[in-house]
């Protein structure tokens, strides 16, 4: 199946191919085939149920926790088909961040960061442990504000400052993409920007996927863009060429605030 | 206009005023009642108890009936104590925690985690009708059972047996309710994480949950530690202190029934009625300290 509105990538650090996921037999993701770019934001937009989120959980095999889901298609990451890869492998090179910030509230910020570690039984030497979590907020620039009070419960922060919290420990285990969930969506305007301008610098180094319902974020950080509806990809394009030159009418009228 | 501004007011607001100070007397005076019998108990319990709680009384054996008849005839305090009564309680609570924790642990985990499974309904409906059953049926139940096939005769075990059955169900749903409070949220970010599922429930879900689950295991231990009915068919009583769970063993309330079937012991019922009452009231207040920690 070949669309021209969507653009292929060379050398691409995902690779889905003619992926479909049901839920009860009923489509969610229909025959989608996209590739990712390194180091770039990529933005999944679409309007609620078009199964944006469906395909970002693919993507880590979160859709494994739901019953009654069946998944055709591929899913390649440098040429190796994910699904016949252990799933600890799988997430610990697609880093997950969701929706509401969700840390642990049993563990210490400390904690919280090399978790990924410890809940997996990976043994790190303590000057290891400490390297690792200094790195991890300081990717999020959180260190200067948390530096004092390590040992203080992760919950005991600000929602955006959990929030940042929640992308180091996805940075901790240095993956290389990382899957973000509409994570500015529970957040107030100023962490917000906070978390645009952190995902801007992240792509120094990692690749960025990120679900949004917010066309102006979209629009703001991102490199690349992809507009779903009802299931099925649409268009994918330069955030720059889509959002000024769209090709599909769907993605004119949604882009143009006709729906959505 | 400002004539019918006055009437409207000093027609209405008087008779509010007047009903909204009836009503509030009758839920003052409701709220009374209910806490009354509480008090009455505690305060009758301390008045005729606390003068026969002594080192004795928690450190030696229960007398026999000559000693303490020949005590009350020259007006002294009855010697010896209820030493037999805790040591049995303790041992059978905590034998029947042994058994009821984990057991209740896992049901309720599996609940938990197949909440529409055909067994999962079952095992539900089942612990609720099991919450309901007369206690003295879990004491017939654990005499047919033990006393009859495994101790061969009256014994702590069996008393922990018909205990633990009492606790079961309160410790499923509780863990089963605790554990639907997390949000799902925490679960995702672990399994995000690669960790594997029991891993999950073990380092994530249950630490998370652990002030909860404490509450309802502490709820159940008071629940079940002022059982007498089925501890009178199972465990039968002894006036030692015993500590081999196969062999007859006492607990408070079995004593309490004992001291009311022998005049020469009433003193010990008040006595021994404040120690329980005092060890329940105990639980009670600590759980709800648990529970209020993790708010």
């Amino acid at each position: 199946m070949t669309n021209e509105n969507i653009i292929r990538i060379d050398d691409p650090v995902l690779s889905v191919q003619d992926l479909t996921v049901s839920y009860d037999k009923v489509p969610a993701v229909k025959n989608v085939t996209v590739d990712f770019k390194k180091n770039a934001v990529t933005a999944i937009m679409g309007p609620s149920g078009c199964g944006k989120s469906t395909l970002l959980r693919a993507f880590n095999r979160m859709h494994e926790l739901y019953e009654n889901i069946e998944i055709t298609g591929k899913i390649l990451m440098k040429e190796v088909d994910i699904m016949k890869m252990p799933t600890i492998n799988v997430r610990r090179r697609m880093g997950m961040v969701f929706q509401r910030p969700n840390p642990f509230p049993t563990m210490s910020i400390y904690d919280n960061v090399i978790s990924g570690y410890k809940l997996n039984g990976i043994h790190l030497k303590k000057s290891e442990k400490d390297e690792i979590v200094e790195r991890s907020l300081n990717d999020v620039a959180l260190w200067d504000e948390v530096k004092d009070s390590l040992t203080k419960k992760g919950t005991f922060l600000s929602g955006g400052q959990q929030q940042r919290l929640c992308i180091a420990r996805a940075l901790a285990f240095n993956p290389e993409i990382i899957l973000l969930d509409e994570p500015t969506s529970a957040l107030d305007p100023i962490a917000t920007s906070k978390i645009e301008d952190l995902v801007v610098k992240l792509k120094e180094n990692y690749t960025i996927i990120m679900v949004t319902h917010n066309m102006s974020q979209a629009a703001r950080i991102s490199d690349y863009s992809l507009f779903m509806y009802l299931g099925e990809l649409v268009e994918y394009d330069k955030t720059k060429i889509m959002f000024t030159n769209p090709k599909d009418r769907r993605t004119e009228e949604y882009l143009t605030g006709k729906f959505g | 206009m400002e004539r019918n501004h006055q009437l409207l007011q000093a027609d209405h607001s008087k008779p509010r005023l007047l009903k909204e100070k009836f009503f509030m007397g009758v839920v003052v005076f409701f709220s009374v009642l209910t806490i009354s019998p509480i008090i009455l108990i505690i305060y009758k319990l301390i008045e005729k108890g606390i003068k026969q709680i002594n080192f004795d009384f928690l450190f030696h054996s229960t007398p026999d009936s000559f000693e303490a008849m020949t005590a009350v005839a020259a007006g002294e305090h009855i010697p010896g104590g209820i030493a037999n009564g805790i040591t049995g309680t303790l041992l059978m609570v905590l034998m029947a925690a042994i058994i009821a924790i984990p057991i209740g642990l896992i049901a309720g985990i599996y609940l938990y985690d197949n909440p529409r499974k055909k067994l999962a309904n079952l095992v539900r409906d089942v612990a609720d009708i099991l919450q309901g059953v007369p206690s003295i049926v879990l004491g017939l139940i654990s005499y047919l059972w033990i006393v009859r096939y495994v101790t061969h005769g009256f014994s702590a075990l069996a008393g922990s047996v018909s205990l633990s059955i009492m606790m079961l169900p309160m410790i499923v749903r509780s863990t089963e309710e605790t554990l639907k409070m997390i949000p799902g949220t925490i679960k995702e970010a672990a399994l995000a994480l690669g960790v594997p599922y029991h891993k999950v429930i073990l380092r994530v879900l249950i630490p998370t949950a652990f002030s909860g689950l404490m509450t309802g295991i502490l709820l159940g231990i008071s629940r079940v530690i002022g059982e007498t009915a089925p501890l009178m068919l199972t465990a039968l009583g002894s006036n030692a202190i015993n500590w081999d769970a196969s062999k007859p063993t006492s607990a408070i309330p079995l004593l309490i029934w004992e001291f009311y079937n022998n005049p020469n012991m009433v003193d010990m019922i008040w006595s021994s009625s404040l120690l329980l009452m005092g060890i329940v009231l105990l639980f009670n207040l600590v759980s709800k300290q648990v529970a209020a920690k993790r708010k």
